[in-house]
């Protein structure tokens, strides 16, 4: 009864907050708004015996990339009541095409059902959760079975962090900026030179 | 009352509904559009921890948290990407990214 109500109300918080995404006129709203779907997902997931996957989302998503975008929502200087503009126009098919796909996504369901063999082709079983936490039991899959994708995703993360650094950084003329190679190839002669002053002049 | 998989489902699939509404909707702006491709994707997770949970096999987890990488990582580029687009032309209206003619 308990898992029933917190399933309804994680759900119509987070279908809730996905139309505030969507509709709302400020993209800090929207973006504070997918933060509280993240955590309403997490919360899903708690429901669902996934906790790894649930904190990953809260740290990952909320930490990470929800952050990151309200810090270019927050720095770039945009007029969004202009972006907003046409929304009037996209309104309606934007209601077709959504209308569309619920119905596909609800004709799918509704002819839908496991297949009876279904449960011969599971590949790594979820031990019981009395014995096992569910961390430990993803780390003996995660390090064992899917070693290499899960070394692919360090790569794509690699890949992806010098592509947002390259993209991003620029060399602007006339900041000054440390240049260790320049400060080695220094001199004693080029640093400092003796100069004699007449008493009573200064230089 | 029991919360059976279907329930899970039928969340998943309003979330990816809204997702790609919301695409449509804010044709212009980006930052709207990136933050819809995240409610799909969150959607697919859902999905995928639902059916995990309910067969009883893990490979839906470890999935679910390489999609979260995938999706990092694109939000990641996509900003960097509108960063610069946004230094370079001092707007990010998606109706005037024609540059190449594509």
């Amino acid at each position: 009864m308990i898992v029933a109500i917190c399933f309804y109300i994680f759900a119509a918080v987070l279908v809730g907050s996905a139309v505030m995404v969507v509709f709302s006129k400020n993209p800090v709203h929207s973006v504070l708004f997918l933060i509280l779907a993240f955590f309403n997902a997490a919360g899903l997931f708690v429901l669902l015996g996934a906790e790894f996957v649930a904190m990953i989302l809260v740290i990952v998503y909320v930490g990470a990339v929800a952050v990151m975008f309200l810090f270019v929502v927050m720095m770039l200087d945009i007029n969004f009541t202009e972006l907003r503009k046409g929304v009037q126009d996209y309104l309606p098919i934007g209601l077709l095409i959504g209308f569309i796909l619920l119905a596909e996504i609800a004709a799918i369901a509704g002819g839908w059902s496991m297949t009876d063999g279904i449960a011969t082709t599971i590949t790594s079983a979820t031990p019981p959760a009395s014995e096992v936490t569910n961390t430990d039991a993803i780390g003996r899959v995660l390090y064992t079975d899917y070693i290499f994708l899960f070394q692919v995703a360090g790569l794509i993360l690699l890949v992806a962090m010098i592509g947002a650094i390259v993209l991003t950084h620029r060399n602007r003329s006339g900041v000054k900026k440390q240049d260790i190679g320049k400060q080695v190839r220094r001199r004693r002669h080029e640093a400092y030179e003796a100069v004699k002053v007449k008493p009573g002049e200064g230089i | 009352m029991e919360i059976g998989i279907e329930h899970y489902l039928t969340v998943a699939a309003m979330l990816f509904t809204l997702g790609v509404f919301g695409i449509f909707l804010n044709r212009k702006n980006v930052i709207i559009i990136l933050l819809s491709v995240e409610l799909i994707l969150l959607s697919v997770n859902i999905n995928l921890v639902a059916f995990s949970s309910y067969m009883g096999d893990l490979v839906g987890q470890v999935f679910t948290m390489l999609i979260l990488t995938v999706a990092a990582a694109e939000a990641s580029i996509g900003l960097a990407i509108l960063v610069v687009y946004f230094r370079n032309r001092g707007s990010i209206a998606v109706e005037d990214i024609h540059l190449m003619k594509g």
